[in-house]
């Protein structure tokens, strides 16, 4: 394989006020993906260079950065499939840099907690009166939602949540739906204060671009539109029969 | 003990940011261009279904122009009829009914991803949901003709 010719996208806070790329001429094997590429520069040519991966096997969901203009996991990127160089990487849109490849994910964390991501229950079970059983099918209904490894690509593909910052963004409504439609939770009316507000699914244009890049067929997008249908479909019955629990 | 330097062997020679401080990093921000939808194939359809809703406006007050033009007797909508027929209004028509076809197929391949439907246990194939979608379509704009031709006739 010829050398390939990576333009990564500086910024070193002490020194820079604006970023600036660099280019490296790595020496890349076949069958090399984005990551050993990176893993290259980092170990042989430049020390200097941040970015963030541990498990490089498309389950850990820390090496998402933006290669060519696309959010991708740069473990699950073959080199061969971004070329002809120079292979363009950048840190993933939407999020503050806080150094070279590395951004700021606070927001994300912080909107993944208000959407109370983790089983609701009105009254809980005790251990000795056995597990909350589930037939296949109530599986079914939540089991793709439950994929997400919150790599927040679907975020750094999302314009909205560059362009409307209070949008809580695909993911976590997407583990918001995860719980809402596991049948051993209770916790839907809580999660709707956060989700059907404006900054919630509603600021959402179905752009659909979130289940474009999603590595794991999560189809954020999907879980969106399905959950404004059920909120309008909620709204309707409170209107027609007030009274009547939602 | 190392001077900053020897540490930074790589930094490139420039001045120190100002902004930066240890405690007070400087993050950077990527503005987004006006036209961040401009070059990628995907946000320029999007961008394109949601100008398009403009055509549907458009056709609903076109169709409430006729209904008054009706109402206001017979050469009234002569006169509505001729301006129809003239050239440049035929060709904007035929711009906004490739808008208003554009608009609606791409509305209803998106059908699929928001209903999501059951029959007893069995979730209806997300491919059923969209032939129904165009068959209802067809249904109606069937429906429409036929009624169009019916008073016509």
């Amino acid at each position: 394989m010829e050398p390939v010719t990576l333009k990564v996208l500086r910024y070193r806070p002490e020194e820079e006020v604006e970023p600036t790329y660099q280019e490296y001429e790595v020496p890349c094997q076949d069958n090399w993906m984005v990551l050993d590429a990176l893993n290259h520069v980092k170990e042989r040519l430049d020390g200097t260079l941040s970015y963030r991966w541990a498990c490089r096997m498309g389950v850990c969901g820390s090496c998402g950065m933006t290669v060519n203009g696309t959010p991708v996991l740069t473990c699950a990127t073959y080199v061969e499939d971004v070329l002809p160089g120079p292979v363009v990487v950048e840190p993933l849109r939407g999020f503050p840099v806080i150094r070279d490849l590395v951004g700021d994910i606070t927001d994300f964390m912080e909107k993944l907690g208000r959407v109370k991501p983790w089983l609701i229950r009105d009254e809980k079970k005790s251990p000795d009166e056995g597990e909350y059983l589930q037939t296949p099918e109530e599986v079914a209904d939540y089991k793709q939602y439950s994929m997400c490894i919150n790599c927040m690509l679907c975020y750094a593909a999302c314009p909205i949540y560059e362009l409307e910052p209070d949008f809580i963004g695909p993911a976590a409504i997407a583990l918001a739906q995860r719980y809402n439609l596991d049948s051993r939770d209770q916790g839907e009316e809580e999660r709707m204060d956060v989700l059907s507000q404006h900054d919630g699914v509603w600021a959402c244009t179905f752009i659909g671009e979130c289940s474009v890049v999603c590595p794991k067929n999560v189809d954020p997008a999907g879980a969106i539109q399905r959950y404004k249908v059920s909120a309008t479909v909620d709204w309707v019955r409170s209107v027609l029969m007030p009274g009547r629990k939602p | 003990m190392k001077g900053a330097s020897e540490w930074d062997r790589h930094a490139p020679s420039s001045a120190p940011n100002p902004r930066h401080t240890r405690y007070h990093p400087r993050w950077h921000r990527e503005r987004i261009p006006i036209f961040w939808w401009v070059g990628h194939r995907r946000y320029t359809l999007f961008i394109l279904r949601e100008l398009t809703a403009v055509l549907v406006l458009y056709s609903g007050l076109l169709l409430l122009a006729q209904l008054v033009a009706i109402g206001r007797g017979p050469e009234s909508y002569q006169a509505f009829q001729g301006w129809l027929a003239e050239p440049w209004v035929l060709a904007l028509h035929t711009f906004v009914l490739l808008g208003l076809i554009f608009h609606t197929v791409t509305w209803l391949n998106l059908a699929p991803k928001a209903l999501v439907l059951r029959v007893g246990k069995i979730r209806v194939p997300p491919r059923a949901v969209l032939v129904g979608h165009y068959l209802a379509w067809i249904a109606v704009s069937a429906l429409v003709a036929g009624a169009l031709v019916w008073v016509a006739g």
